[in-house]
Parts: C-alpha cells; sequence; structure tokens
C-alpha cells in the first residue's frame, strides 16, 4: 500500500485497567523504529499512558466493555499517534485540559493528564463530540543523529585545535 | 513492593517495583496505606530505584499518601528517582512538598 506515511499500525483492545501498559509499550516498540532516545521514547510512553487512562477512567467511567483504537504513523523522522475512544466525550475541552482539573477528585487522580500529554509532545489536539467519543491527536519529531552531530562537531574541533598547535610548534 | 521498617529510626521504606499507572496504583495505594496504619512511622520512604515508569497516576498517589502521613504526623520522602520520573515529579510539583534523598546514579 502507497499511502502517506511510512508506516503504521492500529490497535484496538477492551478498555481495561491491564492494558495500559499494553498500549503504550506497543506504540514506543513501533516508533523506536525512528530510533530515539530513551528520553523521547519514555515521552511517547507517557503520554500514551495519559491518553488511554483517560479513556478507562472517564470516557467509559469503569464500563469494560468500550473498545480503545490507537493508531500509530510514522512519517520521516515524526510519529503521530491516534488514541480514540466511543465513550461519553468531554463537556469542555478547554476546562479538561487545565492543569490540576479533575472531573474526579474522589479518585486522587492529580489532574495533570493533558498537561503531560502537550508538554511530552510536539502537538496535542483533541476533539471531542458528547455522548459519541474522543480523539486525542498526537505528534513528536524525533532528532535525529543528534549525539552522532555532535561528536562530529566535537572531532573537527579538536581537529583544528591540533592543526594550531602545530602552526605555533613550526613557527 | 518490597516494605522494610527501621524500628531504631521509625522509618518506612516502600521499595516500588512496578511500573507505575492507574492500573498498579491501586494494589501500591492498598499496601502503602496498611503498612502506615500499621507502623505509624516517622518517616515514610518511597524507593523509585526499580520504577522505570510513572504517569500522573503516580502524582495522585503520592499527594493522596502525602496527606495521609502529614495527617499522622511524618513526613514522606522519595528516593532513587531516575530521569524520566524526575521529570514528571517536577512538572506536577511533588519536589516542593516532598524531597529527594539521592538521585540514581544510572540515567
Amino acid at each position: 500500500m502507497k499511502g502517506l506515511y511510512d508506516n503504521e499500525m492500529k490497535l484496538e483492545f477492551a478498555c481495561k485497567s491491564n492494558n495500559e501498559a499494553f498500549a503504550r509499550i506497543s506504540v514506543a516498540a513501533f516508533a523506536s523504529q525512528l530510533d530515539p532516545t530513551i528520553e523521547e521514547l519514555a515521552d511517547i510512553k507517557t503520554a500514551v499512558s495519559e491518553a488511554v487512562t483517560n479513556c478507562i477512567i472517564h470516557a467509559y467511567d469503569g464500563i469494560e466493555e468500550g473498545i480503545i483504537k490507537v493508531e500509530a504513523k510514522l512519517k520521516e523522522n515524526t510519529v503521530y499517534i491516534e488514541i480514540s475512544d466511543t465513550g461519553k466525550g468531554i463537556e469542555n475541552i478547554e476546562i479538561a485540559k487545565r492543569p490540576l482539573y479533575t472531573s474526579k477528585p474522589n479518585l486522587e487522580r492529580s489532574g495533570m493528564g493533558f498537561t503531560i500529554m502537550e508538554s511530552f509532545m510536539d502537538e496535542v489536539i483533541v476533539e471531542s463530540i458528547v455522548n459519541l467519543g474522543t480523539k486525542v491527536s498526537m505528534k513528536k519529531s524525533i532528532k535525529k543523529d543528534q549525539t552522532l552531530e555532535k561528536k562530529d562537531e566535537k572531532v573537527s574541533q579538536e581537529k583544528e585545535s591540533s592543526e594550531k598547535e602545530g602552526e605555533f610548534y613550526d613557527i | 513492593m518490597n516494605v522494610n521498617f527501621q524500628i531504631e529510626t521509625k522509618t518506612l521504606v516502600l521499595q516500588l517495583t512496578e511500573e507505575i499507572d492507574h492500573h498498579t496504583t491501586k494494589e501500591i495505594r492498598r499496601i502503602a496505606d496498611y503498612e502506615i496504619e500499621r507502623y505509624m512511622p516517622r518517616k515514610v520512604v518511597f524507593d523509585f530505584h526499580h520504577v522505570t515508569f510513572m504517569d500522573s497516576a503516580g502524582i495522585g498517589m503520592l499527594l493522596g499518601r502525602y496527606k495521609m502521613i502529614k495527617m499522622l504526623g511524618g513526613s514522606l520522602e522519595l528516593s532513587h528517582v531516575n530521569q524520566n520520573v524526575h521529570k514528571i515529579l517536577e512538572m506536577s510539583g511533588v519536589l516542593k512538598i516532598c524531597p529527594i534523598q539521592e538521585y540514581s546514579k544510572t540515567n
């Protein structure tokens, strides 16, 4: 299939809390094709975990029959992740996104879910229709060959300085 | 989770051994609350040495335990926090109320 993306995958699983680890590890394994750093991979894992947890706690409200859909796509050095449910939807996305806001204070939730997603990913878009469902689309670019470039810089700098030293001794 | 209580210093060390998310916090919460009520420690230390992953559910769990320990007159500390967990703790402001004992050397 010749699509817009270099690679793509789709997962559907039951809305059970023990699937949270499965979801984030699967997406991380898929994204690892882009050769991310451990930190970038941890960011992706955390963001996916937050989104899936939202589906379980809020969208389906503990009902285990719901289905959570996770799609991941790769294009060049960017990973696109979509997490969607067909649950109860979010009435006011702006309020839900607010740091420390939680609609379930009795559950000891921190209200940091969307805040963490937004700071760990490059872009987060939330679309929701009440009683139809919610879709969270996230995007993160993996910075390529950072360490290699740095190494090259170092090597060239060292070369320059040694050349200079050489000149100095010639004189 | 491994539990260790030092009688002389009245310190309860709870060594977390799993990834911390919404699913696992239920069990962590249950054990932690049981042990805290049993020993009534002066200090509780959450040891993150074996924790490779934590999301915002962990923050909620820590804040909940912090309130409980504070109410019983004790203090809460964290230890061996790795870089990824540190990032989330810092962002959520948990570090302002729970000091970190020492940093994990590996990552």
